[in-house]
């Protein structure tokens, strides 16, 4: 460690208010000191201050941008003024591959209803039902999601109404709406949880249009940024998996539908879909766990876990084959990559649970975390789920609509005797448990909730990391100070980086990036020597 | 296909857009005050808004795009954003400290009724705006108008906040640009010097969004209409507004505020249009006109004349924004082109739309406003298909799926690189222009043609 992260913590905190340090000095927490030691409190999941520039985004970009909008066939219609649906169309990266060329598929399309300051004063109920009717008329969908946007909470239109008359008209539709204002919450955080209530509500266990398999399983919160999904979906079908429904990367309805038909959930972004993982186990009974497929070994470990909880050793022996296949590639790409990055440090600040997963990745690298964040994430996501009970609900929260599901009578079966689960759990699953990011950083490394650009200036000034990652609008503020920047949203336009070949990929982009020549050339032969020493050839015409 | 669901049929749409061809005005706004020296831009509303616009600007100009929000909580949603903005005000002067904020609205802040004036004269007279700084607004509501019209609302804004008369003539004109590219604001200024015109630009963001790579990050780029510059303009001689949806509204504040008198030319895209704003600029300012843009017109239309035969004809479909369109359209037409369809999401006039189809001639479809959106032209395209489409990066699912030669105009280019360095204004961009539509007309027959056809000397 090149110097006492509390040194940075001091300096960043000096420049504020003591408001604004009150409140920054629990956001900005130095982890652990001993390895067998609790991780610190960190505060998160709260309020930013206004004027600070900062990295989130609103309650509605979580609900349609992150949750709903990966999937291809529910027609998603944003009702509000034009830009909230302009700035959500085709910006996340969510590939979807629609099985077949009659496949229906929305995501091409944006659907907005434009509105104009007659609705807002008058009321937009009319053109929204108008707007989906259109909808319906030219694209035949089978289900229509309606999203409101900042006005549409103030003007008091219902949009859920208009859902049911949407339904009433036409017998078969499934028609529902999501209450997503930008202004709820504190960050998109706060439209995960508005997606996955209305996900439980409307359209998960409402068929039993279950795929074929032995080995049947749900990937929740794995949205297909740069493929992801395809390669988990590549590598379930080598071992003989069946994933029933990803939420939501490369989905379709009929898949969510019937999500409550597989025997596990396994989730990958525990922020934006744990609610979901929760209610389907009081639901239907179906167990999760916790997986990252970011990452070689960890993609290893995750399918190995799932093998362990099928408990079928012919299952794990595939699962066993197909790890020691992919893992040549992996290991040849990885050995040329680590002379290459080894020693290296990096900066990870995104999304909510990125910030730890690509850890993996870099620590397979032999790089060193020096400093991580996450954007919208909350305390559990930090510390672990252990202290869940032990989070204030403040009022930004308590506006969160949070719904009590309970055992479903037809559908709910438990997938294991409590003995099962038991025995599994004694052989190493934690189910029901997120054991947070800090618990798998080394002390003295930086955590910093809610990264602001003063922040960042500051660690790159104190640390001067090889590499930091983070989203589009930190990007260049890095990369002009010659320090390479991978995007780990949208993956700066590539991917995949999941499982074994996106590990590969990884590994390459990260070598690319380390030894990328245009950043050697930032300084212009006479700026590296600005001394004038040379013989007036010019001025005396060359004689 | 791509756009897999788009019938060839067009169905008449009242309420519902899709794919638009427009997006919201408080990115305009942003994109404006970026324009300005020492300029924070400052959007008074939820996070999101801030995000999205910062996010998609640099995506554009992939350069940094500085911006704060009042990141509204639904509790001032309820009870207004007065002190959220407040508090930005006081942060924003102490970790940042630019000249000046700007803000604008969103249409959150909007629909609750914030007076940002209100809220701002306070500030200013409870001594939150420490002295010598500058704190304005524009209202740029998101249910009104498009991203064009928040930006000619900031530079509005601009002008009426800070802009003065001493009185004294400062030799100066005043150049008003609708939202284009730096690279064609540095190349309307260079105009105007080669002419020996002295001129205030307002907003001006070359050297702002399309910086260099130096080694540092700057807050504050080196460029951008000074502070001083812009209080100037109530002094300057003649104000000419370059667009005539996004350029009119400040010209005309500062003739009815200041007696400024206006101007309002077309963008000079082209030869024509450029001939016309240098004409003016001859006829206004009593210059002669150098030699070295007659040169740069001569080698232009020299081009022009030597590759007629490939572009006369071509049909062209065009998508954007209305300055560019029709600045867009007069180049194909001057070049024997044949525009079919041209369409824009930013709400017009009925006279604007009346030159446009004049120009254009009867063959041409034109709509703008509500519902005239890339899926409207979408289906145009399929009744009747053009050899080249003009438009944003949106427009190239229908290039893919129709296979249509793209050339990227307008914004948002999220997929290419160059916009932000290479003009199309001016007989320079007018040349860089003509080349681009010529090679790519050009490598469409050198593909499609049979093999005996193959030309090596074209």
């Amino acid at each position: 460690m090149p110097f006492d992260p509390n040194e940075f913590k001091e300096e960043a905190l000096e420049a504020y208010t003591s408001k604004i340090t009150k409140k920054r000095s629990r956001q900005i927490v130095v982890n652990k000191r001993e390895p067998d030691e609790v991780v610190p409190e960190i505060l998160a999941n709260s309020r930013t201050i206004p004027g600070i520039l900062t990295m989130r985004g609103c309650c509605y970009a979580g609900c349609k941008g992150v949750v709903l909008g990966p999937t291809r066939d529910i027609l998603q219609i944003v009702h509000g003024a034009i830009g909230c649906s302009f700035y959500a169309w085709n910006t996340r990266r969510n590939k979807t591959r629609p099985t077949s060329p009659e496949d229906q598929n929305f995501m091409p399309y944006m659907f907005s209803t434009d509105l104009q300051e007659d609705e807002i004063v008058f009321g937009g109920e009319k053109k929204l039902l108008a707007a989906a009717e259109e909808a319906y008329s030219i694209f035949h969908p089978r289900a229509i999601a309606l999203f409101s946007t900042c006005p549409v909470g103030l003007i008091g239109d219902d949009v859920h109404k208009v859902a049911r008359e949407l339904e009433e008209a036409h017998p078969g539709l499934n028609a529902f709406a999501f209450s997503c204002e930008g202004y709820k919450g504190v960050s998109q955080s706060a439209g995960h949880h508005i997606a996955n209530n209305k996900l439980m509500m409307k359209v998960i266990g409402i068929s039993e249009k279950a795929k074929p398999g032995k080995f049947r399983f749900n990937i929740l919160g794995e949205y297909n940024i740069g493929g992801d999904a395809f390669e988990m979906e590549r590598l379930a079908d080598k071992m003989g998996l069946t994933i029933q429904c990803t939420l939501s990367g490369n989905s379709c309805y009929d898949e969510m539908t019937a999500a409550q038909t597989a025997d596990l959930n396994v989730v990958m972004c525990h922020r934006s879909i744990n609610y979901v993982a929760e209610m389907m186990e009081t639901k239907f009974g179906i167990p999760w766990f916790k997986v990252e497929f970011i990452g070689a070994d960890a993609t290893s470990m995750a399918f190995r876990k799932i093998a362990e909880y099928f408990e079928d050793e012919e299952l794990k022996a595939r699962v066993e084959k197909v790890i020691a296949e992919e893992m040549v590639e992996v290991e040849k790409a990885r050995a040329e990559a680590y002379e290459i990055c080894k020693g290296k440090t990096v900066a990870l600040f995104v999304g909510g649970s990125r910030a730890h997963h690509y850890q993996n990745l870099f620590k397979e690298l032999g790089m060193n975390v020096v400093a991580a964040g996450y954007e919208f994430a909350h305390r559990d996501d930090y510390e672990g789920r252990k202290v869940i009970p032990s989070i204030l609900v403040d009022a930004d929260s308590r506006n969160i609509e949070q719904i009590a599901v309970h055992p479903d009578e037809a559908q709910f079966h438990p997938r294991k005797t409590p003995e099962e689960m038991e025995k599994l759990r004694k052989e190493g699953i934690s189910f029901d448990d997120y054991k947070g990011m800090m618990n798998d950083m080394p002390a003295n490394t930086l955590i910093i909730d809610d990264l602001n650009h003063h922040e960042l200036e500051k660690l790159i000034e104190k640390y001067h990391p090889d590499i930091i990652a983070a989203g589009i609008k930190e990007k260049y503020v890095v990369q002009k100070q010659g320090i390479p920047m991978k995007q780990l949203h949208s993956y700066d336009y590539s991917g995949p980086y999941a499982g074994y070949k996106g590990a590969v990929n990884f590994y390459k982009e990260i070598s690319r990036l380390l030894t990328q020549t245009p950043f050697k050339l930032a300084k212009a032969p006479w700026q590296e020597h600005p001394e004038l020493t040379g013989s007036f050839v010019y001025n005396d015409g060359g004689r | 296909m791509y756009l897999r669901h788009t019938p060839e049929k067009i169905i008449e749409r009242h309420a519902l857009t899709i794919n638009a061809a427009k997006t919201c005005q408080p990115i305009g706004a942003m994109y404006a005050a970026l324009g300005v020296h020492n300029c924070l831009p400052h959007s008074h509303g939820s996070q999101g808004c801030c995000a999205y616009h910062r996010s998609s600007l640099t995506r554009h100009y992939n350069d940094p795009i500085m911006a704060t929000t009042s990141s509204f909580s639904e509790g001032s949603s309820v009870f207004g954003g007065m002190s959220n903005l407040n508090e930005a005000i006081k942060n924003i002067f102490t970790l940042y400290n630019p000249d000046i904020i700007a803000v604008h609205t969103t249409c959150l802040s909007e629909v609750i009724g914030d007076d940002l004036g209100q809220i701002i004269k306070n500030a200013y007279q409870e001594g939150r705006v420490p002295p010598g700084k500058v704190v304005m607004h524009t209202n740029t509501p998101s249910f009104k108008g498009s991203h064009i019209t928040g930006f000619s609302n900031m530079v509005t804004s601009f002008v009426s906040y800070m802009t003065k008369k001493s009185g004294k003539p400062n030799g100066c004109i005043n150049i008003i640009p609708s939202f284009i590219e730096p690279s064609d604001m540095t190349e309307i200024k260079r105009l105007l010097t080669e002419m020996g015109i002295k001129f205030i630009m307002l907003p001006d963001t070359s050297d702002v969004v399309n910086g260099p790579m130096d080694g540092k990050f700057h807050m504050f780029p080196k460029g951008g209409t000074t502070k001083e510059q812009i209080i100037s303009m109530g002094d300057s001689s003649l104000t000419i507004g370059l667009g005539q949806i996004g350029a009119e509204a400040a010209p005309k504040l500062l003739n009815s505020k200041f007696k400024v008198p206006m101007e309002l030319s077309d963008l000079p895209i082209g030869l024509k249009a450029t001939d016309e704003f240098v004409n003016l600029l001859h006829e206004k300012c009593g210059i002669a006109v150098p030699e070295t843009l007659e040169l740069e017109r001569g080698q232009l239309l020299d081009a022009m004349i030597d590759k007629n035969q490939y572009v006369s004809g071509r049909k062209v479909s065009i998508v954007g924004d209305p300055d560019i369109v029709l600045g867009m359209c007069q180049f194909c037409v001057e070049n024997d082109m044949k525009v079919i369809h041209a369409v824009s999401g930013t709400p017009t006039s009925e006279a604007w739309e009346a030159r446009l189809r004049e120009i254009c001639g009867p063959q041409a479809v034109v709509k703008t406003g509500e519902r005239a959106d890339m899926f409207y032209l979408h289906q145009l395209i399929k009744n009747e298909r053009p050899d080249l489409l003009m438009g944003n990066t949106y427009a190239k699912g229908i290039a893919r799926d129709e296979d249509i030669p793209l050339i990227r105009i307008g914004y948002p280019i999220y997929d290419r690189m160059g916009q932000q360095y290479m003009p199309v204004t001016g007989y320079r961009g007018g040349m860089r222009l003509f080349c681009k539509v010529l090679e790519t007309l050009m490598d469409r027959q050198d593909r499609d043609c049979r093999e005996e056809d193959l030309e090596f000397i074209m």
